[in-house]
């Protein structure tokens, strides 16, 4: 399974080190699966299949127990999301508080649809189940790791202008 | 109880709380310094199950128990943190993690010598980010410090702590889940025997815990059993992290001895329900534990009293309170959609009762609902999960018990709902709708648009 050099590559050396680095951690190279997702996912914004294919190599695996492994979980797009991923809370607790409404603000306010990400690829917007900041309800997180809450209608127009400025990087 | 003392969260609102000199200044460590000095791993095991802790991650199993169940003559063993906590509306762990998370690190290394394991997974969840960041400096800190890697405090024992990040599926935070979501697989639950203790991680003997249950062993090894067992309630010992929130004055976490009424947890620590209103549904312990109505509220929310009304466990002891406005419907359609959502699929009575069950919460919501919809829904919910033995994991009691609660104490409502709410509506599929836009229809489109039966 030799790399050819004609072959273009979609991950840089740097990528692979990261995830070669975390070989050492785990008896089986299968287990690095899904942190070799994250670290693509981190550089692209998204996991395509060629990609899947050199992780596959990497691990010394098959490029389908790459994929069977990244389809089930819902969280690795295929093509790039936006530059801020943001999650809204629609379980019980931020539900009752009004979540759903605000979900359903937020999407008119950027003319999307849940899932989708606004024009400018500042901004995907996804509904989530409880994102554990019920204590925020009805809650936001943005995947910089900010968290937005207790929001209403004013707070949401807020938290989006916030946003659209775009990622913060981790202190 | 006025003379209870926080432990778990006593340094949470100390400055730098995360930081291992602050940890540390307030008497961090010393249990792991004593364990590993001066008592024999055995030992740590005996006292832990003298002190009858019971596991917090939700199924409340004995944790001595469970560490003792690990076979004698293994070689290796592995420690998995469970840190995915997804059961909806609950968040001490990530407050434990953020705040202290010495002290889970501490429990680690408590809970990894006492079962003799040299390696730790803790299996956050990817949307504790925050929490991620925290723990893997923290542990960082700590292998600085001596208190993790080779020949720990001079004891000879080794250890490593890894930070494995999930993918936002709930199913990872149960135990066989985690452990082949770790592997690098799908997160599909084992079939149990073996159990994780006899094979494991890796095919390894592997401990499953929570993180609070960890958080716990430190303060045992350091007051001792008869201390620990000195809070609580018979059967349901020491302190618990409850997190309260919904129609409350107040959403928050407060530790309190187990054994804390619902109704003195709303009234007293969640500040009253809001707008003055009443409470007519409390969840007690995430929502897969059904709920308590207006006249249960004085059930201990314990290992054991909270059984009595008839709800699964106590769960995760994460309360949800819904005020007098609300409409079973409308908490009904959203538990029953949640697990819908998180199913793994694996077994067909869980895979298509939840989506069963869901389409018909959808329709009755929508106003196309047949009295005869709740016998079917009661019928699909007695027949799922460990309990009648059709599943692998209990995610699908979990899922029945929010119908079969509602069956037995809020049926007339229900029924009141049903018939007040004939819109004489065709019902949509998502599916159907897109063709009718105009759209392309994506596959996750048509996988959640199968047909119902649907006779106005
Ligand atoms: C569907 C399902 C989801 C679960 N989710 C979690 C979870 O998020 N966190 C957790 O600690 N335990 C969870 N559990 C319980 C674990 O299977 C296991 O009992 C627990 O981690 C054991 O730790 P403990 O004994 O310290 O409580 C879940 C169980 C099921 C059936
Ligand atoms: S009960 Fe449901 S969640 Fe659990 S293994 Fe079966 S299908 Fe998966
Ligand atoms: S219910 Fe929304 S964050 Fe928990």
């Amino acid at each position: 399974m030799a790399q050819t050099a004609e072959k273009p590559v979609m991950l840089s050396e740097a990528v692979r080190e990261k995830i070669r680095a975390y070989i050492p951690r785990y008896p089986s190279k299968r287990a690095v699966t899904l942190p070799a997702l994250h670290i693509v996912h981190e550089h692209l914004r998204c996991v395509p299949f060629k990609a899947m294919e050199e992780i596959a190599e990497i691990l010394e695996i098959t490029p389908a127990e790459v994929h069977d492994t990244m389809s089930f979980y819902g969280f690795f797009p295929q093509a790039p999301i936006g530059e801020t991923r943001l999650w809204m809370c629609r379980s019980i607790s931020c539900m009752l508080t009004g979540g759903e409404e605000l979900l359903a603000h937020t999407c008119q306010k950027l003319g999307i649809r849940a899932g989708e990400t606004t024009a400018d690829g500042k901004l995907t917007v996804e509904f989530a189940e409880c994102l554990g900041i019920c204590d925020f309800a009805p809650a936001a997180l943005a995947d910089d790791g900010r968290i937005f809450g207790p929001l209403d209608e004013a707070k949401v127009d807020a938290m989006l202008g916030e946003l659209k400025r775009g990622p913060s990087l981790p202190s | 109880m006025a003379d209870f003392e926080p432990v778990l969260s006593r340094n949470w609102n100390v400055p730098d709380s995360h930081t291992l000199p602050v940890y540390e200044s307030r008497g961090g460590y010393q249990s792991a310094r004593k364990a590993l000095t001066t008592m024999d791993p055995d030992k740590v095991v005996a006292l832990v199950k003298e002190s009858e802790l019971r596991g917090r991650g939700g199924a409340g199993f004995p944790c001595g128990l469970k560490w003792s169940f690990l076979p004698k003559d293994r070689k290796e063993t592995f420690m998995c943190i469970n840190a995915d906590e997804s059961e909806p509306a609950t968040f001490n762990n990530r407050l434990l993690m953020e705040r202290d998370p010495h002290q889970l690190i501490e429990g680690i290394i408590l809970g990894c010598f006492a079962t003799k394991a040299s390696t730790a997974y803790l299996y956050i969840r990817y949307e504790y980010i925050n929490a991620y960041r925290i723990l893997e400096k923290a542990v960082a800190e700590a292998r600085a410090a001596g208190f993790l890697g080779k020949d720990i405090l001079g004891s000879g024992f080794n250890l490593e702590i890894y930070v494995h990040r999930g993918a936002g599926a709930y199913i990872c935070g149960e135990e066989t889940g985690l452990i082949e979501s770790l592997e690098g697989k799908r997160g599909w639950p084992r079939i149990k025997p073996p159990f994780p203790a006899i094979e494991g991680a890796f095919r390894k003997p592997t401990v499953v815990n929570n993180v609070e249950t960890l958080c716990c062993v430190p303060h045992i090894v350091e007051r001792g059993a008869d201390w620990f067992k000195s809070i609580g309630t018979p059967k349901s010992y020491g302190p618990k992290l409850y997190c309260i929130s919904g129609h409350v004055n107040k959403q928050v976490c407060v530790e309190l001895p187990l054994g804390v009424t619902a109704r003195e947890l709303i009234e007293v620590h969640g500040g009253g329900v809001w707008k003055g209103r009443k409470a007519k549904l409390v969840v007690p312990g995430g929502i897969s534990m059904g709920f308590l109505t207006a006249d249960e509220l004085d059930t201990k929310l314990d290992f054991e009293d909270i059984r009595k009304p008839g709800c699964l466990g106590l769960g995760t002891a994460a309360v949800t309170v819904m005020d007098d406005h609300t409409s079973i419907v409308d908490y009904l359609y959203n538990t029953t959609r949640f697990f819908a959502h998180e199913s793994c699929g694996q077994c067909t009575p869980c895979r298509e009762g939840c989506a069963w069950i869901y389409k018909t919460m959808k329709r009755i919501k929508g106003g196309g609902g047949r009295l005869v919809d709740l016998d079917i829904m009661l019928q699909l919910a007695s027949n799922m999960g460990m309990m009648p033995g059709t599943t692998i994991c209990g995610l699908a009691d979990g899922a029945s018990w929010p119908i079969r609660n509602a069956m037995a104490k809020l049926r007339p409502e229900l029924e009141d709902y049903i018939n007040t709410h004939q819109e004489g509506v065709r019902q949509i599929t998502p599916l159907q709708e897109a063709i009718f836009a105009g759209q392309l229809a994506e596959p996750n489109l048509i996988s959640i648009s199968l047909p119902i039966l649907n006779k106005v």
